[in-house]
């Protein structure tokens, strides 16, 4: 009996025909369907081959604006012809390899990252190297590479740099926020709710208008701070009272056996936290904390409004060279691309990590 | 206890860290002020602001004082905070409920679309909408899609009401006839508790909503409508929205809405199914399982998220900056680059966010404790 039911084939899912017949059937299960699925092939039959002979049959892939106007199709020779000022900006041309190795060496950590297997010190300790190494790579001034402000940087890699530096200095700030707004300290708990609510509760414009703004009025006379710094501190502050909640929310999940047992085994307040809760906390809420930060990746684009050239903004800076005027909609396409592509594949990875996580927390 | 002392000190050097830190930025500020001529305070608030804004609720010309244009803005941003909230809840309800379609069709489509809105960011959707508004034919050659309907590039004209008497009496006999409909309701809900007999309530609820405002217009209070009319270079009569706020509407309804749309599926989707299983085998017909057993329970989940969505909606519509529309924070930002008083005006705003975030989640915190005690009768 049992060696026969070892023989079967393992079961198998239905096949494509039968996927697409089942679908086909559902479209049409019913006067209502029928009509809704009439309504939906009519949307895309007057939306795609439009966009279609737009986008892809009429569409300009090399050449001048000159030849882009006469196809009167997309302008893709546009998107190309600005592809790498979106991603260096107005860096020097010649220095141009030092932005694209710190592009290499974010996109390697960020891979090594999603590796489940790699989480934990030395993971840490490499994004410790990382994060500097990046900053005196683009800045140079040492090691014989030269100086280049702040001010020139732009394009992707700058939007790079903001989104990694403002969760490596965010991330601590919201572990202690966290930690402040469950103290058993009413000083420390109010101060802690205070700041994060507070942060929360106004637009991330109005941040960075206080720090381009407000903050050179509080700091003593003579010191200026870099604009690139100043965006940082507002972004981090951010980051730290978003990610707040979301480690708050960990804090929160853990049974109290676990407060309870570390306690009973004598140990300090910050042994318990960092070997027995916060590892348990932190790994429970990693889908979270990666759908906060796509949020928060998205809005790495309001730095336009103090004048910071990002991938966005350099992208619509190209759309006034006089050689290539009238093409928005091409370079929104791309950007909307762009930023498409990696906050969805970053959402897509958090769901399967929720997956994979979920066994472990029960 | 030495653990409570060990707290005392803590608390004692936080405080004595923060009193410090404040008083160092506090005298940096003012030294700072002191150098560039500025002294802090709120006067500057009563001085003419010169500002041109083109879009305004209340009557305003450049030379009214920093107070009224500050005014102007935030009742802007609350304008469209408020329009957007509404819209962005019927059509995030709509595309949810489209995604639980049993058309996979459908189902796939607005998926697809959902996915879109919600992993682009925000500023490149208001710039994108706003440069499609800019294209859209001139005032002269308008788009005349419905009958007093134009849109063109100075935005979109519709037919507006004549504010006088008659809309007054209008609007009170219509919510006389509401609140009429409501008590009815009420009242024949505690009849059906308590002798178990059902009456329709329908037709004389709807007869009490436009029977009042009708018998108010047989007495010759007729609201008047005015048309828009194509005179010169321009439209008038009518209520007109500009493209930057047309542009920030639509910007900020459908980012909102595919986030809110999620909330509805997962929060409807989080009703078990043998809730739906055991009202149908009561033999509730589908609409009133909806009403009656799923909503209820789905509401408890979706309430709590959709606050936020409509906080994020109010904080997000500062992003009008971008595409020129005179909201509160732009507003304010005219006003720092005239008067250098910065941390007055920052402040201001950021109290009138706080504000507005505070009444809001009152608001629906009362909201969800009413839908959670529902949930226990």
């Amino acid at each position: 009996m049992s060696a026969a039911i070892s023989t079967q084939a393992p079961p198998r899912g239905p096949s494509f025909a039968e996927r697409v017949q089942a679908f086909i059937k559902a479209c049409f299960a019913g006067p209502l369907n029928t009509l809704i699925t009439l309504a939906c092939i009519a949307v895309l039959y007057f939306a795609v081959p439009p966009f279609w002979s737009w986008a892809v049959t009429n569409a300009t892939w090399n050449g001048n604006a000159q030849a882009c106007r006469a196809a009167g199709g997309a302008c893709w020779a546009f998107v190309r012809e600005k592809f790498w000022f979106s991603i260096f900006g107005l860096y020097p041309f010649e220095e141009r390899w030092r932005p694209a190795t710190m592009i290499v060496i974010l996109v390697a950590m960020v891979l090594l990252s999603t590796i489940r297997r790699f989480w934990g010190r030395w993971l840490l300790l490499g994004w410790a190297i990382a994060a500097p190494a990046m900053w005196v790579l683009m800045q140079g001034g040492v090691f014989g590479l030269p100086f280049v402000q702040t001010r020139q940087w732009g394009g992707l890699s700058i939007t790079g740099i903001i989104a990694v530096y403002g969760v490596a200095l965010g991330y601590p700030l919201a572990i202690l926020l966290a930690l402040g707004r469950r103290s058993e300290l009413k000083l420390v708990r109010w101060f802690s709710t205070a700041i994060i609510e507070c942060v929360r509760g106004v637009p991330l414009i109005s941040l960075l208008f206080m720090a381009a703004i407000m903050l050179p009025l509080f700091m003593p006379q003579g010191i200026t701070i870099d604009r690139l710094m100043r965006v940082l501190v507002a972004y981090t502050l951010f980051t730290a009272a978003y990610m707040a909640e979301v480690v708050r929310g960990g804090l929160q999940a853990m049974p109290r056996g676990q407060y309870e047992a570390a306690d009973a085994i004598g140990l300090s307040f910050w042994q318990k936290m960092r070997l027995i809760i916060l590892p348990q906390a932190l790994t429970i809420t990693i889908p979270s904390q990666v759908n906060t930060f796509i949020g928060l990746f998205k809005d790495t684009t309001l730095v336009v409004v103090i004048g910071v050239f990002d991938f966005f903004t350099t992208l619509r800076a190209a759309l006034g060279d006089p050689n290539w005027l009238g093409f928005p909609t091409e370079a929104y396409l791309f950007a909307a691309f762009v930023y498409f592509v990696l906050c969805f594949t970053m959402s897509r990875y958090s769901q399967s990590l929720e997956k994979s996580l979920r066994p472990e927390t029960r | 206890m030495p653990a409570s002392r060990r707290g005392l000190i803590i608390q004692a050097g936080l405080l004595a860290a923060v009193v410090l830190c404040s008083w160092w930025l506090w005298s940096n500020a003012q030294a700072n002020m002191a150098a560039r001529g500025l002294q802090f305070g709120f006067a500057f608030l009563d001085r003419s602001a010169g500002i041109p804004i083109g879009e305004h609720l209340i009557p305003y010309a450049p030379a009214d004082t920093y107070r009224r244009a500050l005014t102007v803005g935030l009742l802007n941003t609350l304008r469209v905070a408020i329009v957007g909230i509404a819209l962005c809840t019927v059509f995030g309800i709509l595309l949810g409920l489209a995604r639980l379609s049993s058309n996979p069709l459908l189902r796939g489509l607005v998926g697809g679309y959902i996915e879109v809105i919600r992993n682009t960011p925000l500023v490149l959707q208001l710039v994108f909408w706003h440069a499609v508004l800019l294209q859209l034919p001139s005032v002269r050659q308008a788009l005349n899609p419905l009958p007093g309907v134009f849109l063109s590039q100075r935005g979109m004209k519709i037919p507006g009401l004549m504010a006088d008497t008659a809309l007054l009496v209008f609007l009170l006999a219509t919510l006389i006839g509401a609140i009429g409909w409501w008590l009815l309701l009420r009242r024949e809900r505690a009849r059906q508790i308590a002798t178990g007999d059902r009456r329709a309530t329908l037709l004389p609820g709807l007869l009490m909503l436009f029977g009042f405002p009708a018998l108010g217009m047989a007495f010759g209070f007729v609201p008047i409508v005015e048309w828009p009319e194509l005179a010169g270079f321009n439209f008038e009569g009518g209520l007109a929205l500009s493209p930057e706020f047309f542009a920030l509407l639509i910007g900020l309804v459908v980012y909102t809405s595919a986030f809110i749309a999620e909330i509805v599926r997962s929060g409807i989707q989080s009703v078990h199914k043998g809730q739906w299983e055991a009202a149908r085998a009561l033999g509730l017909p589908p609409g009133r399982i909806m009403r009656l057993v799923i909503l209820p329970q789905a509401l408890r989940v979706i309430i709590p998220p959709l606050t936020s969505q409509y906080l994020n909606l109010t904080k997000n519509s500062s992003l009008a900056i971008v595409i020129g529309y005179p909201d509160l924070v732009s507003v304010a930002n005219t006003s720092i680059n005239q008067t250098g008083q910065a941390i007055e005006v920052i402040s201001i705003f950021m109290a009138v966010y706080l504000i507005i975030s505070l009444i809001t989640s009152a608001l629906m915190n009362w909201y969800n404790a009413k839908v959670a005690l529902l949930k226990e009768r």
